[in-house]
């Protein structure tokens, strides 16, 4: 497969977003994209991520004073149709007035390929998302998942300098996203493609990004690989979006944390520490005969097959999650003592 | 995006410049007309003071709103009864309940001739069964039939396109706490239609008001508005009370179904 | 089913209905092709009337087909790119203009003739050509084409599918012809067919608007109703129920809803 243009380089200066009707979608945002990299947006519905989406693809100009640089060339005021970026909607935007082979070709009649060229080109796509079958089926003859499929390889068809994707996986079910995102991974590696991805979901935006952009209220909480947002969230709502979080309140006096589940030694404590939080794979139930000095009681277990998730009462707002991949039966009202790995213990 | 909104407009502008010149400009040239004759401004008061032309207003709406009621009726029974009900010649019975849809007034006029005229089937049956011809076309009964006949196409639509979105498991959920058939048709029925009843009722009527071919058909004599505007305009020459008459029938017919597409909550699509 | 009675009884009654308004069709086609009504059917068959109607009034039928299909095309020309507009912008605007459009139907024909009259009446050119019943007919069937277009587009998620050529590199017209056009193809079928069939009967303007040179064929029927013997009003009428026919069995088989699809996952891909 040979893919002509060299991978895009993306910058924002500035842009911020607001609507006819007052409503401020997105605070002035500066950020770049490498090439070939592929960022991730993510963030609760109205964050400013599908704004930010549609800023860099041309269907929005930000505000006055805001700039988008392809390649260190200004492209604010272009519209989409010249940018010569692929885009895939959430809803697909499949034209129903035209076959699969169609749909796929359109971009490219529109650049005034060759017919033949055409042909070869849609060939070569269906084959890739290995819909060959499908060619001349019409849109409404289509499953979700094979609609999908058609709207990446018509994206893709026309060779664009980068990839938008806007929530491609939402209007799925659970099963079929696992399988379309990990070709959707395979496609992107093998394109080495700009891609920008848009989701709410953070299991496809760990999986698929080089980088994420965690974003709340128009504004970025923060920017960063998967792991780092993941295990050194940068704020409250990062960590909370982003994975399951355990919260204690207490006190930190002589390296322990003092709280309503009891003591927890923990050498590098700040010593304002009021709340520490951590995930639930960074506590267990102790073993029979381990030193430990927290303790709850079991809410509800709910056994999963490969482990148990329990929710421990330890008298906070909410219970501690804890996966348990222990061999045994919970009871509800059963008391656990509980070991915390402190390396995983975040202070915000 | 200033870019698309000028293309906007530009898209806009053929129909406007038409709709301008030729509705805009001759409506506002019709308001001064009226103003324009021997009464002035009081032409427009007219319709009210003036017994001639308050009696017919008063026969026009009396017509317009017993037309409205009979159709409403019995396009609710018939309409309701062919959603529901699939029957082998169910599609038949529509597409002869809906073959009038677009017959003019003036055809209208003539099927009322061809049932209610002096060579009607009506007058022939009546005269077989007790020797008295019974001939009502050419007064504001055979008006009304031809009101009525119009306005059952396009209300049967209606109410059958309502009647199709109308949640079966309602009814279900009515009968299963043991509502009779009546107690369904008042409880769920009715008010789910209540939309359709609304927009349909108030084309039935503003069509009534303003339709003249039918009454030009079946006489002159037939003393509703359309009829009066006519006469003034040929007969009379009186065109500056024509054009007032006019302006306050557009005005009531407009009014008519823009309270009504308020009060439906949905678009009311106006029908001649 | 307990309720077997009631439903004879709508039966009957929908039956009642349905026979109010086709039998003064079939009388009306039986009297334009019998040699007397008066008398009845066994005074014998004849296409006489009909004949008699051709040579009177085939000018009326020309001009009314010829007048339907003008309409046609300039409430495709205006029309389409209205509901278009109409489809992509919907705010208190847009909403006035729509309302504005409607007017026509919604305000009786005999008072836009009179407009149109005291407007343009002195024009005499004007006055006396076809095209001041083309005005007339347009807009009065505008509306009708502009909702029938609109509904077909407001039912597509157009924003999106126009992002979508966008996207793939194409600018506004090739959107407007390879997207949008072909996507409410339905909907300018539909409403080209209510154009045609309401200005090939519209009377309530036309009388006024037309001219002895002029003469629509409603405005012929209305002739022929006041001053000709029934046999000719009714083959005159039979003429008009030949030619709306076709078009009204078409805007039937239209106003049938379609069946909903659905594609089942397949998982085998």
């Amino acid at each position: 497969m040979t893919e002509a243009s060299k991978p895009l380089a993306i910058a924002l200066e500035n842009c911020a977003k607001t609507f006819a009707d007052g409503t401020k979608a997105l605070e002035p945002l500066d950020f770049a994209i490498e090439a070939g990299e592929t960022v991730v947006f993510l963030g609760p519905s109205g964050c400013g991520k599908t704004t930010t989406l549609r800023i860099i693809a041309g269907l929005e100009e930000p505000d006055a004073g805001g700039r988008v640089l392809f390649d260190g060339e200004d492209v604010t005021h272009l519209p989409i149709e010249q940018r010569n970026v692929g885009m895939v909607f959430q809803s697909y935007a499949l034209f129903p007035n035209m076959t699969v082979a169609g749909n796929i070709g359109y971009g490219l009649r529109i650049r005034k390929t060759p017919d033949a060229a055409v042909k070869a080109r849609v060939a070569e796509m269906l084959g890739m998302m290995q819909i060959t079958k499908l060619a001349d089926r019409r849109i409404d003859q289509l499953s979700g998942g094979q609609r999908q499929r058609v709207a990446l390889a018509r994206a893709i068809a026309v060779r664009p300098r980068a990839l938008l994707l806007d929530e491609p996986l939402t209007a799925l079910d659970a099963k079929l996203r696992d399988t379309l995102r990990l070709d959707i991974d395979k496609l992107l590696r093998s394109l080495g493609i700009t891609a920008i991805y848009v989701t709410h979901d953070q299991a496809e935006a760990m999986a698929l990004g080089d980088r994420i952009v965690v974003m709340e209220h128009g504004r970025v909480a923060q920017i960063g690989k998967p792991r780092e947002i993941y295990q050194r969230p940068a704020t409250r709502f990062v960590a909370e979006f982003i994975g399951t979080m355990n919260r204690l309140t207490g006190t930190t006096k002589d390296g322990v944390f003092a709280c309503s589940a009891g003591s927890l030694p923990w050498a590098g404590a700040p010593a304002t520490a009021t709340e520490i939080l951590f995930r639930p794979e960074d506590i267990r139930v102790a073993e029979s005969g381990e030193v430990t000095g927290l303790q709850g009681t079991v809410a509800a277990a709910f056994f999963l097959g490969d482990r148990t998730r329990l929710f421990v009462e330890v008298g906070e707002a909410r219970p501690l999650v804890i996966e348990s991949t222990a061999r045994r039966d919970f009871s509800h009202g059963e008391a656990v003592r509980l070991a915390i790995d402190p390396r995983g213990l975040l202070v915000l | 995006m200033r870019h698309e909104v000028r293309r906007l407009i530009l898209l806009l502008l053929p129909a406007g410049i038409f709709f301008a010149a030729f509705f805009l400009l001759p409506m506002a040239r019709l308001f001064f007309i009226g103003g324009s004759g021997k009464t002035g401004w009081a032409a427009y008061a007219a319709i009210l003071t003036d017994m001639h032309y308050f009696s017919s207003l008063v026969s026009t709406l009396g017509v317009a709103t017993a037309t409205t009621v009979a159709t409403l009726i019995i396009s609710g029974i018939a309409g309701v009864f062919l959603q529901r009900h699939k029957f082998p010649g169910n599609g038949a019975l529509v597409a002869m309940l809906t073959f009038p849809l677009a017959f003019p007034g003036v055809v209208i006029g003539f099927m009322v001739i061809m049932l209610a005229g002096r060579q009607g089937l009506i007058g022939q049956v009546t005269q077989a069964l007790t020797g008295e011809k019974l001939v009502f076309a050419y007064t504001m009964a055979g008006l009304f039939m031809g009101y009525v006949y119009f306005s059952i196409p396009r209300t049967i639509l209606t109410v059958m396109a309502a009647a199709e979105k109308l949640d079966p498991k309602l009814e279900e959920a009515a009968r299963s706490l043991g509502a009779s058939p009546w107690r369904v048709a008042l409880d769920v029925i009715i008010p789910g239609l209540k939309p359709a009843f609304i927009s349909a009722g108030a084309i039935c009527f503003a069509t009534a008001v303003g339709a003249f071919g039918t009454a030009f058909t079946l006489a002159a004599k037939i003393n509703v508005l359309p009829m009066v505007i006519y006469t003034e305009f040929t007969l009379s020459a009186n065109i500056a009370m024509a054009a007032a008459l006019s302006f306050v029938l557009g005005i009531v017919t407009w009014l008519v179904l823009a309270i009504a597409r308020t009060a439906a909550g949905s678009t009311v699509a106006a029908a001649g | 089913m307990k309720h077997r009675g009631l439903f004879y009884l709508q039966l009957g009654f929908t039956l009642l209905v349905s026979a109010f308004l086709i039998v003064p069709v079939v009388l009306s086609i039986m009297a334009g092709l019998t040699v007397n009504y008066f008398i009845g059917i066994e005074s014998g068959l004849t296409l006489k009337w009909v004949f008699e109607v051709w040579n009177g009034y085939r000018d009326t039928i020309f001009l009314s087909i010829g007048l339907s299909l003008a309409c046609l095309v300039v409430t495709l020309v205006l029309g389409v790119p209205t509901a278009y507009v109409l489809a992509k912008r919907q705010n208190a605007l847009t909403r006035a203009i729509e309302e504005l459009l409607v007017m026509p139907v919604a305000v009786p024909g005999l008072a836009t003739a009179l407009a149109l009259i005291v407007t343009y009446g002195s024009l005499s050119g004007f006055r006396t050509s076809w095209g001041f019943i083309l005005v007339g007919h347009v807009l009065f069937t505008l509306p009708f084409m502009v909702r029938s277009v609109l509904a077909v587009l407001s039912a597509i998620d157009l924003k999106t599918l126009e992002e979508g050529a966008a996207s793939l590199g194409a600018g506004f017209w090739p959107r407007f012809r390879d997207i949008v056009l072909p996507n409410c193809r339905a909907g300018i079928l539909a409403g080209s067919l209510m154009v045609v069939t309401l200005s090939m009967g519209e009377f309530n303007m036309t009388w006024l608007l037309h001219t002895p040179f002029t003469k629509t064929l409603p405005v012929g029927l209305a002739d022929a109703y006041a001053s000709l013997r029934l046999e000719v009003g009714s083959a005159y009428t039979l003429v008009f129920f030949l030619m709306i026919m076709p078009l009204l069995l078409a805007l039937q088989a239209f106003a049938k809803p379609r069946p909903a699809k659905f594609v089942a996952e397949e998982t085998d891909q």
